[in-house]
């Protein structure tokens, strides 16, 4: 039932409503609004009980083991959204002076320090408010910097066929055309491939280390290098930065920006599809073009940076200073980690992957790249099922669902056929990675003995499979203009 | 060790299973000569009872100073429901529901939020969200140049009464695509867009104007004259509004004869606390034979395989995860928390209670403008009907008297408008929603008498 099927003409949350007050004269008539909006008329308790019903229609990492490749779905610990929740931290106006954002603004500025140390960069600003953000943010100080120099003849960026679907869309969102580069059969970028693509027009490339295949590219030294040598510059998409921490830093590695997903490394919730937060580190030829705004300390006093102390900025990606409270809890995650629980972090999520990946293999599983390590994920591939079985990846992944495990990325990356993408993070027990373990091998017996009851599975949540063709055919995606 | 449930037993199982000695030699492919030398310049970590203190400390800084400054974040009271609920670790902690049978609850309660934004602003559809107000004017930028068929042009209107700080994110974002922003000028004595100063483009080629309702200065714009005028010129119109005022004032679906092409704007008035700036949400609407052009996710209502009603993420053919370097926009985490809490405040809100917040507040900038205007040395700038914004000249060094506010009197006054009007020197941008009193209002007014 709709929250709007809940209504009834009259009934009002009334303990929220202002004291009435009449028209005021001040407002020209034709200006107002006529039509009453759409909204519910519903108490308090019912949109309470509503949502709170809403809620437990989902899965999530508070209820649900949730191994979605390349997502990072790690605990988000309490303390941190208890903690950036103080009212002095949510009353805080965003164009409030510095007097009054002493404390916040030095979490800001340790909040840089940190990730510029933890990535090996020279400088940070925090501003991108998600991950594609960040890449744009990034290509865009690589175009800026390109422009500067009047090299203007680079209109190609290249990127893995193994990337995120946003690496390209922000390369061509900065004016650039996109190169694909295909992947050898060891998971790593085809270095022959690469050196035969770049060129004069090459601005640069966009890369993520451990790749989306769940293998660390040990090439990377060489790629740096032959980007450099054309004169192209480097993009590190720190999707995958939950593996290396602490390890090895991207700076380290030859990459002259990054962005860092907040929400996946530094845990700060997923929200059900964000807010995220995506920060951007650079090395020292792209520090004039970060965008603004930037905390610096000036004697004892944090200020902002802004367009008259950065000219060559590539300028405000949000109105204020990104998702300042996602910032928060993510500096919080950072303190009580500290650099000790920064590494296990890597450590951890890399052992529980290895483990999974080495049951699955010895349950039968086929797995992408059975002779590399596994980083924080690794993907197993269910083509043989398909092929032999009419079993698909959508089956198995639909089937878990049932078994109470979220579903593994499906389907990504492109290049490997009827994949899982799993990454089970730091913070799952051997307990709960063997319970997962058992019920894939129970899956694979039943695909052996009862194919039909997994491609029709979900048989247990709130609906069963969706007719997705319908959704897009027969648009239905505003209530109220049938009402 | 913090976050991590593993035993000295269970690490020495699975590093058997895995058949390596050490958690170590699972990074042997990883060449020695990158490997992390020293985190020596992060600190070590805290206990959670250490952070609490140290986070009660920074927040004590911040203090919690009477805000009269509005400028693109109003200060709303937010229902104790609305938090309480999207705080849920249901909502809190699950991800962009790509997995549609296991996300039902944001599924369904995104479809509610589309519905409740498409019938705020009387328009066909609404997205699920966007980054913030700013990032959204710009994707709207992006996309009147796609939509707009009947026109090349890559040249947007965009009058100076749109908030300075999204001409600029605008600018940030559409510059590398070649798009150019034309500016239109102000009426310096009814504070609305000017019209004679609009007319002089007329019959040139532009892809699309940008409306704001209410503008930067709190003034309501004549939004009919505006949008008519765009539609007789063959551009799109943008409307970029605060969701706040359109329980109040006429939504942009009803401007003109038949309503703007595409609506966006900030939905932080919609149960988004202040915190700094973010994170907050951008929202966008626009008319159906639009919606294939616009950025962001979308959920549909559809049927399962027993006929049941269900929900999913539809129309992914626009983005970026299918589309790759043909996508609508290169955004794919948008802001669903944000959602989910304006969702359930519109709930509580209802029809009514949205129109009486932004009744109260209208009314309490009025209270506070003519308080202020009482003072020797203070006059009202502009003739224009506002909302909820007020512009004010003082005679007196403003940056000056707003440092004074603050500081000695933990007031925050408003807004200096000539950091991007040069032109308004002196001049204060006011706000004062339904949280503000009379006695609020007449403590703001005492403390600047005695500094003038």
């Amino acid at each position: 039932m709709l929250i709007f099927e809940h209504s009834h003409t009259g009934r009002a949350a009334h303990a929220q409503i202002p004291a009435d007050t009449d028209l005021p004269s001040s407002l020209p008539a034709e200006a107002l609004r006529t039509s009453k909006p759409v909204l519910p008329e519903v108490s308090e308790m019912q949109v309470v009980r509503h949502y709170t019903r809403l809620s437990q229609k989902n899965f999530s990492i508070d209820t649900h083991f949730y191994p979605l490749g390349s997502c990072t779905m790690k605990y988000n610990p309490r303390a941190c959204n208890t903690l950036a929740s103080q009212p002095e931290f949510t009353g805080r106006h965003p164009l409030g002076p510095v007097s009054h954002g002493q404390g916040f603004m030095s979490c800001m500025y340790e909040l840089q320090n940190i990730l510029k140390d933890v990535t090996g960069m020279q400088a940070v600003s925090l501003s991108p408010a998600a991950g594609a953000q960040g890449e744009f943010a990034g290509v865009a100080m690589i175009k800026a910097y390109h422009d500067e120099r009047e090299d203007v003849e680079r209109d190609e960026f290249l990127v893995p066929d193994a990337a995120h679907g946003t690496n390209p869309a922000s390369a061509v969102m900065c004016g650039y055309k996109v190169r694909e580069i295909p992947t050898d059969k060891n998971g790593d970028v085809d270095l022959a491939a690469l050196k035969l693509a770049v060129g004069p027009k090459t601005a640069g490339i966009m890369l993520t280390n451990p790749s989306t295949l769940g293998v660390f590219d040990r090439k990377i030294a060489e790629i740096s290098q032959t980007i450099h040598d054309v004169g192209g510059l480097l993009y590190y998409d720190g999707a995958n930065l939950n593996a290396i921490l602490g390890k090895v830093r991207p700076g380290d590695m030859g990459f002259d920006v990054i962005h860092m997903n907040l929400h996946k490394t530094f845990s700060t919730p997923h929200g059900g599809g964000g807010p995220g937060a995506g920060p951007v580190g650079v090395s020292e030829r792209l520090l004039p073009y970060l965008p603004i705004p930037i905390v610096a300390k000036e004697q004892d006093q944090y200020v902002w940076l802004d367009e008259a102390d950065c000219p060559k900025t590539i300028g405000r990606l949000s109105a204020f200073a990104g998702n300042a409270g996602v910032l928060l809890r993510a500096y919080i995650y950072a303190r009580l980690l500290g650099r000790e629980g920064m590494e296990r972090v890597a450590e951890y999520a890399t052992l529980n992957a290895n483990y999974m990946l080495k049951r699955l293999m010895d349950k039968g599983f086929e797995a992408a790249y059975p002779n590399r390590r596994a980083t924080h994920e690794f993907i197993i591939t269910l083509k043989r099922e398909a092929k032999e079985l009419g079993v698909t990846a959508m089956d198995i992944a639909k089937r878990l669902l049932d078994y109470d495990y979220h579903a593994p990325t499906t389907y990504f990356p492109l290049l490997i056929p009827e994949c899982l993408l799993i990454e089970p993070t730091e913070t799952e027990s051997k307990e709960t990675l063997d319970g997962f373990i058992d019920t894939m091998a129970l899956l694979l017996e039943e695909a052996k003995t009862d194919a039909d009851t997994l491609k029709l599975a979900p048989y247990s949540l709130p609906v069963r499979r969706l007719d997705d063709v319908k959704a897009a055919r027969q648009l239905d995606i505003n209530w109220s203009k049938k009402a | 060790m913090p976050f991590i449930p593993h035993s000295e037993q269970d690490i020495k199982e699975m590093l058997s299973t895995i058949g390596v000695n050490s958690i170590e030699d699972l990074f042997d492919e990883i060449p020695e000569s990158l490997r992390c030398k020293d985190l020596a310049s992060i600190p070590t970590g805290l206990s959670e009872m250490d952070v609490t203190r140290l986070m009660r400390d920074r927040a004590a800084q911040d203090g919690l100073p009477l805000c009269f400054l509005g400028a693109g974040a109003y200060e709303h009271h937010i229902p104790a429901a609305v938090w309480e609920i999207t705080t849920r670790g249901e909502f809190y902690s699950a991800y962009t529901p790509y997995q549609a049978e296991a996300s039902q609850g944001t599924l369904q309660l995104l479809y509610e939020y589309q519905s409740m934004m498409a019938s705020l602003t009387a328009m066909d559809v609404s997205n699920a969200s966007l980054y913030d107000g700013a990032s959204a004017l710009a994707e709207a930028v992006l996309m009147a140049v796609r939509a707009n068929r009947k026109s090349k042009s890559k040249k947007i209107l965009m009058p100076r009464t749109v908030n300075p700080v999204y001409r600029k994110v605008t600018e940030a974002i559409v510059k590398n695509q070649a798009i150019e922003l034309v500016e239109v000028p102000y009426d310096p004595v009814t504070g609305q867009t000017d019209k004679v100063a609009l007319e002089k483009f007329s019959g040139e080629d532009f892809a699309a104007l940008v409306i704001p309702q209410p503008n930067f200065f709190g003034v309501i714009e004549d939004v009919d004259a505006l949008a008519q005028w765009a539609v007789d010129n063959k551009m799109l119109s943008i409307a970029v509004v605060n969701p706040m005022a359109l329980a109040l004032l006429k939504p942009p679906g009803e401007w003109a004869e038949d309503g703007v092409d595409i609506v966006c704007g900030e939905g932080q008035p919609l149960g988004a606390p202040l915190a700094s700036g973010g994170p907050y949400f951008g929202f966008m609407c626009c008319k159906q034979k639009h919606v294939r052009q616009m950025p962001g996710r979308i959920i549909g209502r559809t049927t399962d395989l027993d006929g049941k009603e269900g929900f999913t993420l539809t129309l992914q053919a626009r983005e970026q995860h299918i589309r790759r370097s043909k996508a609508t926009s290169n955004i794919c985490t948008n802001q669903g928390l944000l959602v989910t809490a304006a969702t359930i405040y519109m709930s509580l809100l209802g029809p009514e209670g949205l129109k009486k917040v932004a009744l109260n507040s209208h009314q309490n900038t009025q209270a506070l403008s003519q308080r202020l205007q009482k003072i020797k040395g203070i006059e009202p700038v502009f003739t224009g009907a506002s909302f909820h914004e007020s512009v004010l000249k003082l005679d007196t060094n403003i940056e000056i008297t707003i440092e004074k506010l603050a500081h000695d009197h933990h007031i925050l006054g408003g807004y200096d408008l000539a950091k991007d009007y040069p032109e308004l020197e002196n001049t204060l941008l006011v706000c004062a929603t339904e949280t503000r009193t009379t006695a609020d209002i007449e403590q703001y007014a005492t403390v600047l008498e005695s500094l003038l």
